[in-house]
Parts: C-alpha cells; structure tokens; sequence
C-alpha cells in the first residue's frame, strides 16, 4: 500500500468524527419526558392511555371536524364528569399545565403544534381573567 | 407482403365501410340509455317551494335575525351593549384602526347599510342612528363560494355561515366577495388587543380571517346568541328559524315591513331589518 502513513490515521480521524456524537453523549439516551399527571386527580381520560399517546393528535383532529363541520358538540363523559369536546374545554380541564404536560413531550420529539397561537391555554386564559 | 392492387382495393372498401357504417351502429347499440332519458325528461322532478324572486328557498332549519332599529332608537345604549357582549365572548380584539379593526357585529350610518335605497328626505331616526350590522349568513353566499380551502362553509343542520380558522389561509378571497363587508382580517397579532379573555373559546392568530359565527357555540349549549342575550326583553333582536311558520321570527316578519341588505344580490340573506 502506498502512503500508508497518512491515509490509516486520516481514515481514523476520520471515523471519529463521524462518530463523535456518540462518544460526547457517552451513549446515554436523554432522559424521557415525564408529563404531569392531572393536578386534580382524574385518572381516566376520554380514550386509553396507549390510544392517546399515539393518537392524540388524531383525536383532536377528528373532534375539530366533527364540532366544527357536523355540528357535533356532543359532551364526552368521563367518570361522571362532562365535558364539552374541545381542547380548552376538554383537554385542559384536567391536563390544566400545558407547560407540564403538553410541552414537556414536544419538546422532547421536537415538535411545534400550533394549537396555542390561537387556543387559550388555562395560564394565559386567567392572565386576562373574563368577569362576566 | 402482398402489394396487389386487388388486395389493396379490398382493403380499402371494407375498411371504408366500416368507417361510414360505425356511427350507425353506434347509434343503434345506445338507443336503450337515451330513452331512458327521455323518460327523465318527460317526468322532472317535482320543484321545491318558490323563495324570493322565484329562486328556491331552503328547506330545513335556517337561522335568521330581526333587527328592529325602532328599538334601538328607542335605548341608545343597548347596541352598545349587544357589541360589547359579542366582544366579551368570543375574544375579539379592540384594535383603534380602520384599517386592521375586527367586527363582528358593529355600527354603521344608514346610507353605507343599505346604499341601494333612496337618501333623499330620510327619516330623522333613519339620518341620526347608527345601524347594527353583522354577518347575513346568507342562503346563497359569496364568500363560501370564493374560499379555496372550505375554511367558510355553510353548516348544513342550521344554515349558518361558519368558519374553520384552523383551514384558513388568509386569502382574504372571501372577503372580496362578501358585498357586505361583514368579514375582518387579521393583519396583526390579536392578543394583546384582546381587554379580557372568555376561557370558553380560542383567540385568533394573524393571517385569519373571521367574522360573526351566529353564536353556534353557545347555541349548541342551549342558549342565545350573545347579543340576542343582551337585548333580551326589549325584542330589538330577534332569533329563530325562518323556515318554522311558528317561530317567533317568522311572526314577526309576517306583520312587519322588512328590508334585506342588497336583496338584488341574490345571496338571500338571512337578517331583516324592521326601520
């Protein structure tokens, strides 16, 4: 072989770098989110807990449509407990930290749903509190 | 291959005639179906009730309102009070500038309402009084026809013109085509204009257009539009199903004169005006 000399350590400088975010995170995975549970204590939600982990977002699609389009506001009961479909009037009537429990999986999955450029989370809703 | 001048002309012949003779049969294998729609044609079906200038109402619930000005001539502050409790619910912005404001129901002078009708020697109430003026959710509307995504649409239960802000691009399409100006854009972002939120419903982002939605939130809920609410029992607003012989709206515009906005238009609105 010729050039022996340069090529082998260029081939392992190489390699390293390549590799080099693997060896700087010594192989540690970042810890996974662990969103809040529902402050008040609700233990079931309106779907299984394996269902609204995948299809959360499907859920709030598929309640969109049907409130928005099919005049479909029916109230989902859950325990006893009815609410009005919808994001503020479902969702964060119990999960009432988004901070907590929304956004410590988006951040973690890096994604930006922009539910809250309009929907009102609990926070910002009281920050301009409505008296009538 | 064969290039006899015999073969050849054989050829030719019947493949002419089969050219001349397709149509024929083409003509004969399809005489089955244009009967059949013929049939059709002798039998139409029968024609839905006449609405306005011959055209043909809608049938099934269709939300309409009465704004009867007398009384708000009558209480100069209750439309005031119906704008403001729009306002209150549905977290519109107050934004002090012609050109980026959002209304959903708001004031205008009499000759901007209703510029097809006659100026000259007008009433004193007619001249003086601000009229209240909000979404016709018209039977027939432009704007549902004009938007590109369906973000506008008509709800089919109850003939409202709603919107899906999550579907809106921000054309603006729609709001060329309303002729009623009913219809605000969000040039900027509407938070911080917002004086109190009402936790029951969302707040807009800039780029959408919005307009009145007829209450169909607080509807579904049992109750009354907001400002039809506020002007409860002075009958200056009136609500209701203007496909119901029975309802109270229907009672009234059998006994009153109304006018629609534009009616030449075509759109069919569905607010009356009592003046």
């Amino acid at each position: 072989m010729y050039n022996k000399g340069t090529i082998i350590p260029g081939l392992v400088i190489f390699v390293l770098l390549v590799t080099s975010p693997i060896w700087l995170n010594g192989l540690k995975a970042a810890t996974p989110p662990k969103p809040e549970l529902p402050p008040g204590g609700e233990k079931k939600c309106v779907m299984p807990k394996e269902y609204m982990r995948d299809n959360h977002m499907k859920l709030l699609d598929d309640w969109r449509d049907s409130v928005l389009r099919d005049e479909e506001r029916v109230l989902v009961t859950v325990e006893g407990k009815t609410y009005r479909k919808g994001l503020q009037m479902a969702c964060m009537q119990c999960h009432s930290n988004k901070e907590k429990f929304c956004d410590t999986c988006h951040t973690y999955a890096d994604v930006n749903p922009y539910c809250w450029d309009c929907h009102l989370t609990p926070k910002e809703a009281a920050s301009k509190e409505d008296t009538h | 291959m064969d290039k006899q001048r015999r073969n050849f002309l054989k050829i030719a012949s019947v493949t002419a005639l089969a050219g001349i003779g397709a149509p024929a049969l083409i003509r004969l294998s399809s005489t089955a179906a244009l009967a059949s729609e013929h049939a059709a044609a002798a039998n139409p079906v029968a024609k839905p009730a006449k609405g306005a200038h011959g055209e043909a109402a809608s049938t099934g619930i269709r939300l309409g309102m009465v704004i009867d000005m007398r009384k708000f001539v009558d209480d100069p502050k209750l439309l005031d009070k119906a704008i403001n409790a729009c306002n209150l619910v549905h977290n519109i912005p107050q934004i002090d500038n012609r050109k980026s404001e959002i209304k959903w129901i708001w004031k205008a002078p009499f000759e901007n309402v209703f510029p097809e009708q006659s100026q000259s020697h007008s009433a004193h109430n007619v001249e003086n009084f601000p009229f209240a003026v909000l979404c016709n959710h018209c039977d027939d509307p432009p704007c549902v026809r004009a938007c590109p995504t369906q973000a506008t649409f008509k709800v089919k239960g109850n003939g409202i013109i709603a919107m899906d802000f999550h579907r809106c691009i921000g054309c603006r399409f729609c709001m060329a085509a309303c002729p009623y100006g009913a219809r605000s854009f969000n040039w900027e972002d509407p938070r911080p204009y917002i004086k109190k939120y009402n936790p029951d419903f969302p707040s807009r982002m800039r780029g959408v257009v919005e307009k009145c939605n007829f209450c169909g939130e607080r509807l579904a809920l049992g109750q009354e539009p907001a400002c039809v609410e506020a002007c409860k029992g002075t009958g200056a607003l009136i609500f209701g199903d203007l496909n119901d012989a029975r309802s109270e709206i229907r009672q009234v515009l059998d006994k009153e004169f109304t006018i629609q906005r534009n009616a030449s238009l075509g759109t069919k609105p569905s607010v009356f005006y009592i003046v």
